[in-house]
């Protein structure tokens, strides 16, 4: 793969750091809450048309069209070595932009914008499993719950992942 | 119109209204340099293009104008406004010029030496007089409405034909009716619309989807023309994007005409396929490394006349350009057949620069020696002239190319010139595809590499046979290969219909099935790139949206060929290498495995087979106290392979059936083990008559048998004479074997390799000749006669004529052996002339041919 990686000094630093807050589409997959960096994302939609890929990355989740434009779908329960989602239950899509191309990131629910304080970021606690490490950017503290700052660019590099 | 001429139209006339504002400014600001500047150097664009062009009389005015705009803006002259109304005045003259210039192409007559001497005046510091006097301009009598012309350069929306505008009062400033045809679009905004335009073909997919569910609904009529107007829409956009290759070269004889000139050479400027169309885009990336690369072949390729000459090459050299569609990609050629790259300068160079060490440069092949053209910095042009030898060439053709997905190949061959193969993606280009299905996912195949379709129902004649689990089709007296879609994509291991669907499918000479469950109808579709998360997976050139508004993936044809082991087709590969390798796979042979009679496994070139069929014994019967059986309308005779090889008594039986021309043999066999490819290497000759000899084949020691035996037991005509032939005197030569028919080729080539020979085969002269190219030589060369193309006469003609096989020994080998063929045969340059079915013949006067070479 020919994309750079992002560097851990530039890493989802659009988000953090630009200001005393920054602003992200909440997420949630599996219970827990992410945060995609608002300058990001690009749509949100609901369930769609998938058509699958043989031989991609167990986490491409295949290809859909967003009004005329191919958008490859990336499953984030397959990336973070989530249990697929539960039957019936439909899930929603977060198209980002990276590199010109759109990503569309598929997750349980997608909730609202949250303006957040960056004196509420954290650091990637040392203890948390390697492969979600990979793509956080970083954890902020809510009241009675923690926001895990997806990285975008992290997310689409598989090349990097770590060995399950 | 000449397209430079209509450039040069549109762009003079749009710099001329700059003109006029900026002067006005001028009169208003007289002391503004960067106003000044700009007006000198537009006026001075002017003057250059009009040289360029030869245009005299416009070039004789914009230089006078220069020279006052030049005193002006060095501050020795004021601005007056008599200098610039005077500049103005000349400017008009100039449009006046234009115009007369666009309705006939030339130059209108007139004198404008009144104007000028003005302009010289006041360039000489003489005061401009008061009251000028018009200069004898709008000489144009007859201001003659030609068709629109478009300057294919720019971006093109085709407006309404501004007719209106082109008879006007002459003194008004008439606007150029070339301009007026064309604007120049920003492709963004096109881009754009041909997002919104895919939008609204989705949207109008929908709606008739669901006028389809309503009978009678009153919104029939204005849906369908709604759908008629947005297919319209459609392909006018998709248009705007598209445009032949013709216009990246049409100044490419120009500068070929003029380097040959200056260059003192004769060369030749061919271009093919110029109205192959591709992305605007595209197009005008590979524009420049096109012109660079013709600029290269005239320079170094293409020699000095005398030197051709002496060569024994036309005096003029060629430069050809051909651009076609391949396999989802536009593949240009350039090719001189100048003096070939020098892989000594090369070397030298790159070992000067320090690119690679003596070492290494020893253990190149000169393919890979070539490859150092396209490193930053390297030039192996022994002067630096104007038109190239400047160190920055190859390497910024080759980025620019692969900036857009392609690549460039190099193939080049002393004294025989060099051809670079430019092979670019269909970004965005349209193409037509298939649409197929398995395992409940649709796919795209591009309709260029799909040959036909095949329906393939169990129990059927066309029913999918396994040998050795790998699926084969009999297709008309061939066994095609079958590649399973969905293993190979690794669909899981769905259902397998009684009823498959086989796509035919050829890339280059290699042509296989793709299974597939069912297949839809064709469709036009837009090609675009796979994600780069994606691009690794070789089996998808693409993804495209469908009509209904489904991605669907695009299937490549190369890619799959290469995933199933029986071609290489890489995309950086050499040409060189690809090709080499092909032809060492034509060393392989592929053969059939079977089991029969006494002793291990045998074998027999698979290529010699015809058919592989399973009769009901009950069908056997016999004629003459030889079992036959009917076989399509004829009686087939059976043959076993030797006395201890009895029929089954019952129920099926295999056979491996023999055909030639109009006749059958089959062989009787107990089972048919698999089919493998390798290399023929006979270990032992057989002291038994229909075995060819012993050799290890997939780890076995496996019994060749003669075919040709067997057929001259089937049918004692089938060769004239048959036997044993003498083996003695072995030595590993190189034979040549040029004959159509697969059938000769195959027989004769494990013949020949018993006998101890070399062999290699093509099936024409034309391939033949491309194997001399390519360096490779042999010790004789057998060559049929009738053949279709080049016969073997004008074969043996153009090997004897030049090039390295001028003293290679050549044995003609036909059905007809008359004394007036033999006197022909020799007369074109045949050593000898054999009769195709006497096999001792051959085997004899091969060596006899080759120990009178030895000997002389």
């Amino acid at each position: 793969m020919s994309r750079k990686k992002s560097t851990p000094e530039t890493r989802g630093g659009k988000a953090i750091g630009a200001g005393d807050r920054s602003d992200f589409v909440s997420v949630t997959i599996a219970d827990q809450l992410f945060g995609i960096p608002v300058l990001q994302v690009q749509d949100v939609l609901g369930a769609q048309r998938i058509t699958r890929v043989p031989l991609a990355p167990p986490e491409v989740a295949g290809s859909l069209n967003l009004r005329g434009r191919i958008v490859t779908a990336i499953d984030i329960r397959t990336r973070l070595r989530l249990p697929p989602r539960p039957e019936g239950q439909h899930g929603m899509s977060v198209v980002c932009d990276y590199e010109g191309e759109l990503y569309s990131m598929l997750v349980d629910v997608v909730g609202e914008v949250l303006s957040l304080e960056n004196n509420t970021a954290e650091r990637n606690p040392a203890t948390l499993d390697p492969v979600w490490r990979e793509v956080s950017a970083g954890i902020y503290r809510l009241d009675g719950k923690l926001l895990v700052v997806l990285d975008v660019a992290r997310v689409l590099d598989f090349s990097a992942r770590v060995a399950a | 119109m000449d397209d430079l001429l209509s450039e040069f139209l549109t762009e003079t006339n749009e710099s001329l209204s700059v003109l006029d504002v900026e002067l006005v400014k001028l009169e208003q600001n007289p002391n503004d340099p960067e106003l000044l500047g700009n007006i000198f150097r537009l006026v001075h664009t002017v003057k250059g293009t009009c040289g360029f062009l030869g245009l005299p009389r416009l070039e004789a005015l914009a230089h006078a104008s220069e020279n006052v705009l030049g005193k002006v803006r060095d501050g020795e002259l004021p601005v007056t406004p008599a200098a610039v109304t005077l500049i103005l005045e000349s400017l008009d003259a100039i449009k006046s010029i234009l115009a007369a210039l666009e309705a006939t192409e030339a130059e209108p007559q007139g004198d404008d030496a009144r104007l000028i001497t003005r302009l010289t005046a006041l360039a000489n510091g003489a005061a401009p007089a008061a009251k000028p006097v018009k200069p004898k301009k709008r000489a144009t009598a007859a201001v003659t409405l030609g068709p629109a012309r478009e300057a294919p350069q720019s971006e093109i929306v085709h407006g309404a034909r501004a007719s209106e505008g082109a008879v006007q009062d002459g003194k008004e400033s008439k606007e150029s009716f070339v301009a007026a045809q064309s604007i120049r679009v920003n492709v963004d905004l096109l881009e754009n619309l041909m997002t919104m335009v895919s939008e609204l073909v989705l949207t109008r997919n929908q709606l008739l989807q669901i006028l389809r569910s309503q009978k009678d609904s009153e919104f029939g009529a204005p849906l369908q023309r709604l759908s008629h107007v947005t297919t319209e829409l459609q392909e006018g956009v998709m248009k705007t994007r598209m445009q032949p290759i013709g216009n990246a070269w049409a100044k490419l004889p120009r500068i070929v005409r003029d380097l040959s000139h200056e260059l003192g050479k004769k060369i030749d400027l061919c271009l093919l396929g110029a109205d192959t169309e591709l992305d605007r885009q595209v197009l005008e990336l590979i524009k420049d490394p096109l012109t660079h690369m013709v600029r290269n072949s005239a320079d170094h390729g293409i020699e000095q006349p005398g030197e051709r000459t002496a060569n024994g090459k036309p005096e003029a050299g060629t430069i050809t350009l051909n651009a076609f569609h391949e396999g989802g990609h536009i593949i240009i050629e350039i090719s001189d057949d100048g003096r070939g790259l020098d892989v000594d300068r090369i070397k030298q160079k790159a070992l000067a620069t320090g690119l690679a060490t003596e070492v290494e440069l020893a253990a190149m092949t000169d393919q890979q020696i070539h490859q150092f053209i396209f490193k930053p910095g390297f030039s192996t042009a022994a002067k630096v002239t104007s038109v190239s030898g400047r160190g920055v060439g190859m390497d910024v053709v080759r980025t620019n190319i692969e900036k857009i997905g392609g690549t460039v190949e190099l193939k080049s061959q002393r004294s025989k010139g060099s051809i670079f193969t430019i092979k670019i993606p269909l970004t965005l280009a349209i193409v037509s595809a298939l649409i197929v299905e398995c395992a409940g996912e649709r796919f795209a195949i591009p309709q260029i590499s799909v040959v036909e379709l095949v329906r393939a129902v169990a129990n059927s004649e066309n029913a999918i046979e396994h040998v050795n689990d790998t699926p084969v089709l009999r297709l008309r007296d061939r066994l095609l290969p079958l590649v399973s879609l969905q293993e190979l994509l690794r669909l899981g291991t769905g259902r397998q219909d009684a009823e498959t669907y086989i796509v035919v499918t050829q890339v280059g000479t290699y042509t296989f099935g793709i299974m597939v469950d069912r297949v839809f109808d064709t469709e036009e579709i837009v090609v675009k790139p796979v994600a780069p998360i994606l691009r690794e997976i070789s089996m998808f050139s693409g993804n495209t949206i469908l009509g209904d508004g489904s991605v669907i993936m695009i299937l490549d044809p190369n890619g799959i060929a290469a995933a199933t082991g029986e071609i290489t087709v890489t995309e950086h590969a050499m040409r060189g290498e690809v090709q080499t390798r092909a032809e060492a796979r034509q060393n392989l042979t592929t053969l059939l495995l079977f089991r029969a009679g006494q002793g291990g496994q045998k074998a027999v070139p698979l290529a010699l087979i015809a058919r592989l069929e399973e009769i009901d014994v009950a069908q056997v019967e016999h004629s003459n106290g030889k079992p036959v059986v009917q076989y399509r309308g004829r009686l087939m005779p059976l043959i076993s392979i030797d006395s201890s090889c009895a029929m089954k008594s019952e129920g099926r039986q295999p056979i491996l059936v023999f055909t030639d021309q109009d006749r059958s043999m089959g062989l009787v066999v107990d089972e048919i083990v698999d089919i493998i490819e390798d290399h023929l290497a006979i270990e032992l000759n057989g002291d038994q008559p229909g075995l060819i000899g012993s050799a290890i084949i997939a780890g076995k020691a496996t019994e060749l048998i003669d075919a040709g035996f067997y057929l001259t037991r089937a049918f004692t005509d089938w060769f004239r004479a048959s036997g044993e032939a003498d083996w003695s005197g072995k030595r590993t030569k190189r034979v040549l074997l040029v004959d159509d028919s697969p059938f000769f080729r195959n027989l004769l080539t494990p013949l020949l390799s018993v006998a101890g020979y070399d062999v290699t085969t093509v099936e024409s002269g034309d391939r033949a000749l491309t194997l001399c190219e390519a360096g490779e030589d042999f010790d004789v060369i057998i060559s049929d006669i009738e053949m279709p193309g080049m016969n073997g006469f004008e074969f043996a003609d153009k090997v004897r004529r030049a090039g390295r096989w001028q003293d290679t020994p050549m044995v003609a080998l036909s059905s007809y052996a008359t004394p007036r063929d033999l006197d022909r045969g020799r007369a074109a340059g045949f050593s000898d002339y054999v009769a195709k079915f006497d096999r001792d013949a051959l085997l004899n006067t091969l060596s006899e041919t080759l120990s009178e070479r030895g000997a002389a």
